[in-house]
């Protein structure tokens, strides 16, 4: 088991890396104020919020508050982490699950398609899209996506959860303002996605199983849906696991061009308002959702592949 | 394609269907010519635009403020007047400094670290790998924001984060080299010769290696490009009035949301069309040095 120790020295890197940059945590506490605060002041509070201490303590006291559920106060919020987290989970849960759909089956039939007939203009058009989408920043898209559809045609909010104004959280007001968001973000994964299918579905095609199947005269449409794509689609799926750091990439400049309350935006606004204990939280979350997609990865890989034992991993 | 972010460049599309059929030869030669036109206008562009050509980016013309592409302004005109053609080319400048800045950094930490672990095996191999594992569990980006967070926006904060977090790549392929390498006759010719450990990794392995990592430093610079803008673009990169790709894009939100997309739009093309023409160069030298056809020219 990787996860553990490598979560502990990603935490135990985050706060080596403040300890040795600039930023101090009090004149960040203080805010314009530690500009005319004189130093016994200063010294005071910086015992009081206990940063006068080596950080190897500090990240020992921070993962041990950490896992009775204390991860700190977010300055920027105005709340404790774990509550910003709590929160707003289930909306970046829930843009990065209607993504990710959209893109494994938008993904798949492109790939199909594609993988078809090799060379055929069809696959060249998928192809040529996907790596042109793969090279597009994914801000850029969202920022064109919002031009489009929330300015030049106004048929979808810009932004935001809710209409500006309502008070409650309908189920039809979230759904219309995660069109956008979610679409561009099944955009940003698509590419990756189609071009291993292809690979894959093409791959199955030219082996034994499907020349047999051929053989024994079962329709092109069996061959390709129940045999090619059956074995070609296994490794994709896989792999999907291991996708999870760029969602997570995604998710951040989507969610935050979108307005989205997701954690990825928080994290963005814990960035540029260097807010640590905020950006610490959400740095060991991304990457225990990280490690839990690799062991997820590994755990499928041992299920559909039947010569992986799962007492070997 | 694995780990990294936005990987434009590993086309899983290295199978025997690609050569069927007398069209795709030429199409092929054709991608390629095309890439290589690409990749030398934007070199010529932005080394040779600036000096050569005596506008001032900056020059504020709040009278053609806004104005769509025209033939005086290709490109159009940003919130304040000036000539986005100018701005993008600086822009793409500043980008594509910072990303091959990230890259040559990136490549010569990760050369090293997997020459090491190939070389030495053993403990130090385990150790470095464990070290690149959980680098990589880690979204890029987050760390590039955490870093960049923590030491202030700027040039080298932003090199810094984007080679932190991009030489892992380079180390596992170079290491997998390296240790394929290492059971090759030569090496044990030269170790059997008293050869020291040092003289075998400097004089047989690394050269021997240099050409794999300098396609992987290739294939970065779009990456590294990608993540600065990225970066830039959450107002974590550089400073607004540095113009890269991404601050161009990130002070064009503004203007967008009035209806104008011409200062979104063009500096998104200018970072595309590179990458496209980098990938398609950099895939035509990967079929160059492809394993197989490599080790059939050595044996």
């Amino acid at each position: 088991m990787f996860a553990v120790p490598a979560l502990l020295v990603v935490t135990f890197g985050v706060f080596a890396i403040a300890a040795a940059s600039p930023f101090d945590p009090v004149k960040a506490y203080a805010g314009t104020a530690a500009l005319g605060a004189d130093q016994e002041t200063l010294d005071r509070l910086r015992e009081n919020l206990g940063v006068d201490r080596p950080f190897a303590l500090r990240w020992w006291d921070w993962l041990t508050s950490a896992l009775t559920g204390d991860l700190g106060h977010s300055s920027v919020l105005r709340q404790p982490v774990a509550q910003v987290i709590g929160e707003r989970l289930v909306w970046s849960a829930l843009l990065c699950a209607v993504a990710f759909a959209a893109a494994v089956l938008v993904g798949t039939v492109l790939g199909v398609l594609a993988a078809r007939r090799p060379g055929s203009a069809v696959d060249r058009a998928v192809t040529s899209l996907a790596y042109t989408l793969e090279a597009a920043p994914v801000f850029w898209i969202a920022l064109l996506a919002i031009w489009l559809f929330a300015l030049r045609w106004d048929v979808l909010p810009a932004g935001g959860l809710t209409d500006t104004g309502s008070a409650h959280v309908t189920f039809g007001q979230v759904t219309s303002h995660l069109v956008l968001p979610a679409g561009v973000l099944a955009i940003s994964q698509l590419p990756w996605f189609t071009l291993y299918v292809r690979q894959g579905v093409g791959d199955a095609l030219a082996e034994d199983p499907v020349r047999g199947a051929r053989a024994r005269g079962l329709s092109e449409r069996t061959v390709l849906l129940g045999h090619a794509l059956r074995s070609g689609l296994l490794p994709v799926l896989t792999l999907i696991g291991s996708r999870v750091p760029e969602l997570i990439t995604g998710a951040l400049l989507v969610e935050s061009v979108f307005s989205w309350p997701g954690i990825a935006a928080a994290t963005v606004e814990a960035a540029t308002a260097v807010d640590f204990p905020l950006l610490a939280g959400l740095t060991a979350l991304a990457t225990a959702a990280v490690l839990a997609g690799n062991l997820l990865a590994d755990l499928l890989y041992g299920l559909f592949d039947p010569r992986v034992k799962l007492s070997d991993m | 394609m694995t780990c990294d972010a936005p990987a434009p460049a590993a086309s899983p599309a290295e199978s025997a269907w690609r050569s069927h059929g007398p069209g795709r030869r030429s199409t092929r030669a054709l991608r390629v010519r095309t890439s290589a036109v690409l990749v030398a206008a934007t070199v010529l562009a932005v080394l040779l635009v600036p000096p050569l050509v005596q506008l001032d980016q900056q020059a504020v013309d709040l009278a053609a403020k806004l104005e769509p592409p025209s033939l005086r302004h290709p490109f159009g005109t940003d919130d304040v007047g000036r000539d986005l053609l100018l701005r993008c080319v600086y822009g793409l400048r500043v980008s594509l400094l910072v990303g091959v800045a990230a890259a040559v950094t990136a490549t010569v930490v990760g050369t090293a670290v997997g020459a090491a672990a190939g070389a030495l095996g053993g403990w130090v191999d385990r150790a470095l790998m464990r070290v690149v594992d959980t680098f990589s569990s880690v979204p890029h980006l987050l760390l590039g924001i955490f870093v960049v967070a923590m030491f202030r926006p700027g040039v080298w904060p932003v090199v810094i984060s984007v080679a932190l977090t991009h030489w892992l790549s380079t180390a596992r392929i170079v290491r997998a080299e390296v240790l394929s390498l290492r059971s090759r006759p030569y090496i044990d010719a030269a170790v059997s010769g008293g050869a020291s450990r040092w003289r075998v990794a400097v004089r047989h392995l690394l050269p021997a290696v240099l050409p794999q990592a300098a396609l992987a430093a290739v294939l970065m610079v779009p990456h590294a490009m990608w993540h600065e803008s990225a970066l830039s673009f959450l107002g974590l990169g550089l400073p607004t009035h540095t113009a890269s790709l991404g601050t161009l894009i990130q002070t064009a939100r503004g203007s967008l949301l009035a209806g104008q997309w011409w200062p979104t739009l063009f500096p998104g093309l200018f970072l595309i069309v590179p990458t496209l023409a980098i990938a398609g160069l950099a895939g035509a030298w990967r079929e160059r040095l492809h394993p197989r056809h490599r080790s059939e020219l050595m044996l």
